[in-house]
């Protein structure tokens, strides 16, 4: 359960204050699936970032599961990130040197998990998200569609409750963006809380909750 | 995280960029190298001059004409002519209780000859104590007989190299040599054995002094060597030296002792500092190194910008990204400074080949030495790209391709 109150943001951009959030109040229950939508410069990445730990608001709070995040240290929230947060990116950011199989394992890796367990995880996962023939190519050596389930994979690998997706399909041709949207409607299903922000309105029709934003501000729900 | 997950992430980091690993191993390969070379012929050279004069034996004293001090003040209206060193001088300090041997020495070149076979040789004028104070031996025949010193007698002993040159495998003792113009029997030949006297033994012709010196037309010896009792003797025999040679020069302190020992401690420690100094040149390509590691990193950590901000999305804390650069720069100074040592030990090979006589051993220190600095100048230049790193800010490393 998310829920931010009066949550501010400001961003230096040259010598002047741009207000990327103003006074955002937000709750997300558990296992929902909630739309981001606004145009360039609403604040919708800027708040998906706030509730992904990435970013620390400059004013108002934040409570995950009813206890307060504003307030914790940089290993606390990094810990919270690790186990509790996936995310996945509209340019997908895998280690290019890394296998697919390897990008996968990364977050386990960080956390501390043994290696065998970091095997069989990795070992299931792929075969639950039909990149087995893949796994030991590295990104340049797959197409946009495999390296977004690459990366969703990677997001979940740790079996966080929350999924964060910052235009998941913006690099994505339609079939592949269709496939990646099917997943995450999967895993949402599955009782993960879904929030994707998107510039695309079908993609914001599927979900069961859409929140507009402009200016920093929510200006409409439903 | 594991240790093995960490070594193995900063591992395939390096691999990952093969030109820009190449080039920071080659510059600590070169840096570690260089300062293990140059340390290891320092130290030869040591070993090699201390080795030479070890062989002098360690209770000799070697009384010179002359002092080699220079003291301050104005040079001598009426200059100091140093008196020269007599046979009279050299007699008279046996009467020392802390000295054994005696030896004077007079030497200079003189046409040495057998028939028509010549050679200009080396003839070293002394007395009998040369025998047990070079701890000389005899090949054939027998060393200078006792006897009165000044008295001069047409004998001589002949090294083995001239003795090979002059007779060839025929016997010499008992045989008549020219010496300048004046005739010699042979009574004896050295082996090889035995220390030199400073000059090389084998190629020398051994007259009794008093024959040397009528022979070269002087009255004066070139030095005095001199055996202590033994080694607590020493400091008595030196002040007895001086003493004695002072009343008999009319009170001047016109000649030079010379203990082994003394030679010995000044030449190590000009061959320590010489050493240190060449070594310590050489760690400044080290620093360079370091620069080197620091320079790359930095342009690294900007390369790496989004996988920096993709760590710290899944997880990663600050510190954590610092100690995985910190780690990086520490495994690259590792490979390198190994890399350095076997590029050494490859030129210490070739070198010594090159030259078979000169002692090469690398010193336990300077390895240890350069590894350790090699190290720490990979983790003090690696710390600033590190915290670089660590402190990116993952919104903006993101939000781009």
């Amino acid at each position: 359960m998310i829920t931010l109150a009066g949550i501010c943001r400001e961003f230096m951009v040259g010598d002047e204050r741009v207000a990327a959030l103003r006074d955002v109040d937000l709750t997300i229950a558990t296992g929902e699936y909630v739309a981001v939508m606004g145009p360039s410069g609403s604040g919708k990445s800027t708040l998906l970032n706030i509730i992904g730990l990435l970013d620390r608001p400059d004013a108002g709070t934040y409570l995950l599961d009813g206890d307060y995040i504003t307030g914790l240290g940089d290993r606390q929230q990094a810990a919270l990130r690790r186990h509790k947060i996936g995310f996945v990116f509209q340019f997908f950011h895998l280690v290019p040197r890394m296998t697919a199989a390897e990008n996968i394992e990364l977050p386990m890796i960080l956390a501390g998990i043994d290696p065998s367990e970091r095997k069989r995880r990795v070992a299931a996962t792929i075969d639950a998200f039909g990149i087995g023939n893949r796994a030991r190519h590295r990104p340049d050596q797959l197409s946009g569609g495999q390296r977004q389930r690459v990366a969703i994979a990677r997001a979940v690998i740790m079996q966080p409750h929350t999924l964060l997706a910052d235009e998941p399909t913006g690099n994505l041709d339609r079939v592949s963006g269709g496939e990646v949207v099917e997943i995450l409607e999967g895993l949402n299903s599955g009782g993960i809380t879904l929030i994707t922000v998107t510039h695309d309105p079908d993609l914001g029709k599927r979900a069961g909750r859409r929140i507009r934003m402009v200016d920093g501000r929510i200006e409409s729900e439903d | 995280m594991y240790l093995r997950d960490i070594i193995g992430f900063s591992l395939r980091a390096s691999l990952g960029y093969p030109v820009r690993t190449f080039l920071m191993l080659l510059a600590m390969a070169i840096g570690v190298g260089s300062v293990v070379i140059l340390s290891t012929l320092g130290e030869g050279a040591r070993r090699y001059v201390i080795g030479q004069f070890s062989n002098l034996g360690t209770n000799l004293i070697i009384v010179l004409p002359g002092r080699s001090e220079t003291v301050g003040g104005p040079p001598p209206l009426l200059g100091i002519t140093p008196r020269d060193l007599t046979l009279d001088d050299a007699m008279a300090l046996l009467r020392s209780s802390s000295i054994r041997h005696v030896a004077p020495l007079t030497v200079g070149a003189a046409p040495v000859s057998v028939g028509v076979r010549q050679r200009e040789t080396t003839i070293l004028g002394s007395t009998p104590s040369l025998l047990p104070l070079r701890q000389l031996e005899m090949a054939q025949g027998r060393f200078l007989p006792e006897g009165d010193p000044t008295r001069a007698a047409p004998i001589c002993v002949l090294g083995y190299e001239i003795k090979a040159e002059l007779f060839g495998a025929a016997p010499a003792v008992g045989e008549s040599v020219r010496i300048g113009d004046r005739r010699f029997r042979i009574i004896g030949v050295l082996s090889d054995k035995g220390e030199s006297v400073g000059m090389d033994m084998g190629d020398i012709v051994i007259v009794p002094v008093a024959s040397a010196q009528a022979l070269f037309n002087t009255s004066s010896l070139f030095r005095i060597m001199i055996e202590a009792s033994d080694r607590d003797a020493i400091g008595r025999a030196k002040e007895a030296i001086a003493a004695i040679i002072r009343e008999r020069h009319d009170g001047e302190d016109d000649v030079t002792i010379v203990t082994q020992d003394a030679i010995l401690a000044t030449f190590d420690r000009i061959f320590v500092a010489l050493t240190l100094t060449v070594a310590g040149i050489a760690a400044i390509s080290l620093a360079v190194a370091g620069i080197l590691i620091m320079n790359v990193m930095l342009i690294a950590v900007s390369q790496r910008r989004s996988e920096v901000g993709l760590l710290k999305a899944i997880g990663a804390p600050g510190n954590r990204i610092l100690l995985l650069f910190l780690v990086e720069a520490a495994i690259l100074s590792l490979v390198g400074a190994a890399f350095g040592l076997i590029l050494a030990a490859a030129g210490i090979w070739v070198l010594g080949r090159i030259f078979p006589d000169f002692p090469l051993s690398m010193p336990l220190w300077s390895l240890a030495a350069a590894v350790g600095v090699a190290l720490s100048s990979g983790l003090v230049f690696g710390v600033l790209p590190a915290r670089r790193a660590a402190r990116l800010d993952p919104v903006q490393s993101l939000s781009r391709r």
